[in-house]
């Protein structure tokens, strides 16, 4: 059962709670995840793509089976004008069951010693002398009082828990992505293997569609948009009406949307006896919008800095904040630079988007969205006299 | 200055809370709750909303 003392309570068992929960079980701390729904993973914000890279580097390649729908060894990419580039390989990702993979990851943390309880709310946070001492928390209409020597915010974008602690992690309506994503059946998939991604400022403006496969006939079919006037919901619906070689007899078994940070990356993400990590503190990929990756490396640094500081009994801001230097030498300086990129997409028109597609291999798009190369686009940009401006910006 | 949310299009995802600058949104198991004192009818909210739940009037 749920106690009154740990040394970190975790608000959110999404990947960054589950991952920062398991490392500090790992180093011998009492550790409490708290999710307030009923079921962890449920419903999923997330197109549910992983790669086998990350796969490797997190979890040493053992998600089971179960956690994954489909593998993938590829993708289209679609420019505005149809032109499509395809890449290809052996395995190279999948696409997960969120549901199951979450729940997987919480019970791996589990097995590891840290106590898990679905359906219990963070609804406050407890601060004494400026320092944060725990948290009020409901579980079947009950208030318990939890008292904690850190207490790590993972409770997703909306990131309720670092705003009342007094952390400002709003994020601007640039740097983030409205999402909407039906799971459709008995589509017409092009190849169950691959995943598509449609570009076009008609079709998504400043963002893409795309089709993840789960089965044979099975996809999330999703959206990202920024910036424009109608909703994502209005831009799929309108594409999928438009596209019946896919989804002339599809059904809608599941609706899903979401904000998708894209950028505003903090600097400062502890406070004295407290952290945020995942999408909470906008640890996502600024290109494709992925975050399952980047908030479970986030996590096991934030593990690693909780119990090097409760071990010399100082959760102080500064004690927390290798946190902060850790993750940027990690990840944040990379995905600084992926941001930068994504900006320069942002500006490139659907003419030069077509031109870009008949200059450009399979090889390219990877090396670029794994913020690797940068060099290689400039390159292919500075082939097309009409694409120099573009260059410039990425120099 | 008012607003409505579309209790029967809204999906409890919480975008509009991420980008809320006034901290006038909270997630609730019923829906989105809206601090009257805090909001200030900028729009933001509803522009974010991936399936257009919300309306505000300036």
């Amino acid at each position: 059962m749920l106690q009154n003392n740990y040394d970190v309570v975790i608000v959110g068992a999404g990947p960054g709670g589950s991952a920062t929960a398991k490392r500090l079980a790992e180093r011998g701390l009492k550790v409490a995840l708290l999710e307030k729904r009923q079921e962890i993973g449920v419903p999923k914000r997330c197109g549910e793509g992983l790669s086998l890279r990350s796969a490797k580097a997190i979890w040493n390649n053992e998600i089971p089976r179960k956690c994954i729908a489909q593998d993938i060894n590829g993708a289209i990419v679609y420019a505005p004008n149809g032109n499509s580039i395809t890449i290809s390989g052996d395995t190279n990702g999948y696409v997960l069951e969120r549901k199951i993979f979450d729940k997987w990851l919480a019970m791996e943390a589990s097995r590891a010693g840290v106590y898990v309880q679905a359906k219990t709310e963070v609804t406050d946070i407890i601060k004494e002398n400026d320092y944060v001492v725990g948290v009020k928390a409901n579980f079947e209409g009950q208030e318990y009082e939890i008292r904690a020597k850190v207490v790590v915010a993972a409770d997703g974008v909306e990131s309720k828990i670092a705003r009342k602690v007094g952390m400002n992690t709003t994020n601007q309506l640039i740097n983030i992505d409205s999402g909407f994503q039906y799971e459709m059946s008995n589509i017409n998939l092009t190849d169950k293997n691959k995943l598509e991604l449609f570009f076009g400022e008609e079709i998504a403006p400043r963002g893409y569609i795309w089709i993840f496969p789960k089965g044979d006939h099975v996809a999330n079919v999703g959206i990202g948009v920024s910036m424009c006037d109608k909703t994502a919901k209005y831009y799929l619906d309108k594409w999928i009406e438009n596209n019946p070689r896919f989804f002339k007899d599809a059904s809608i078994v599941e609706v899903n949307s979401g904000g998708i940070p894209v950028g505003g990356l903090l600097e400062n993400m502890v406070m004295n006896g407290f952290a945020v990590v995942g999408d909470a503190a906008h640890q996502v990929n600024p290109i494709h919008g992925g975050g399952i990756k980047e908030a479970s490396v986030a996590g096991k640094i934030l593990g690693d800095v909780i119990a090097d500081a409760i071990a010399k009994d100082d959760v102080s801001k500064e004690a927390l904040s290798p946190y902060n230097k850790l993750w940027w030498d990690e990840r944040g300086n990379k995905l600084m630079k992926v941001q930068k990129l994504r900006e320069v997409f942002d500006k490139i028109s659907d003419k030069d988007m077509n031109m870009i597609s008949e200059s450009i291999t399979g090889q390219d798009l990877l090396d670029l969205s794994s913020g690797n190369k940068m060099t290689s686009l400039v390159k292919i940009l500075m082939k097309n006299p009409k694409l120099l401006g573009l260059a410039k910006h990425l120099m | 200055m008012s607003w409505s949310i579309k209790k029967d299009q809204c999906l409890r995802c919480g975008a509009c809370v991420a980008v809320c600058p006034q901290g006038a949104l909270t997630l609730t198991e019923h829906g989105v709750k809206v601090d009257s004192d805090k909001c200030v009818s900028c729009g933001i909210c509803q522009k974010m909303c991936p399936v257009g739940a919300i309306e505000v009037n300036k």
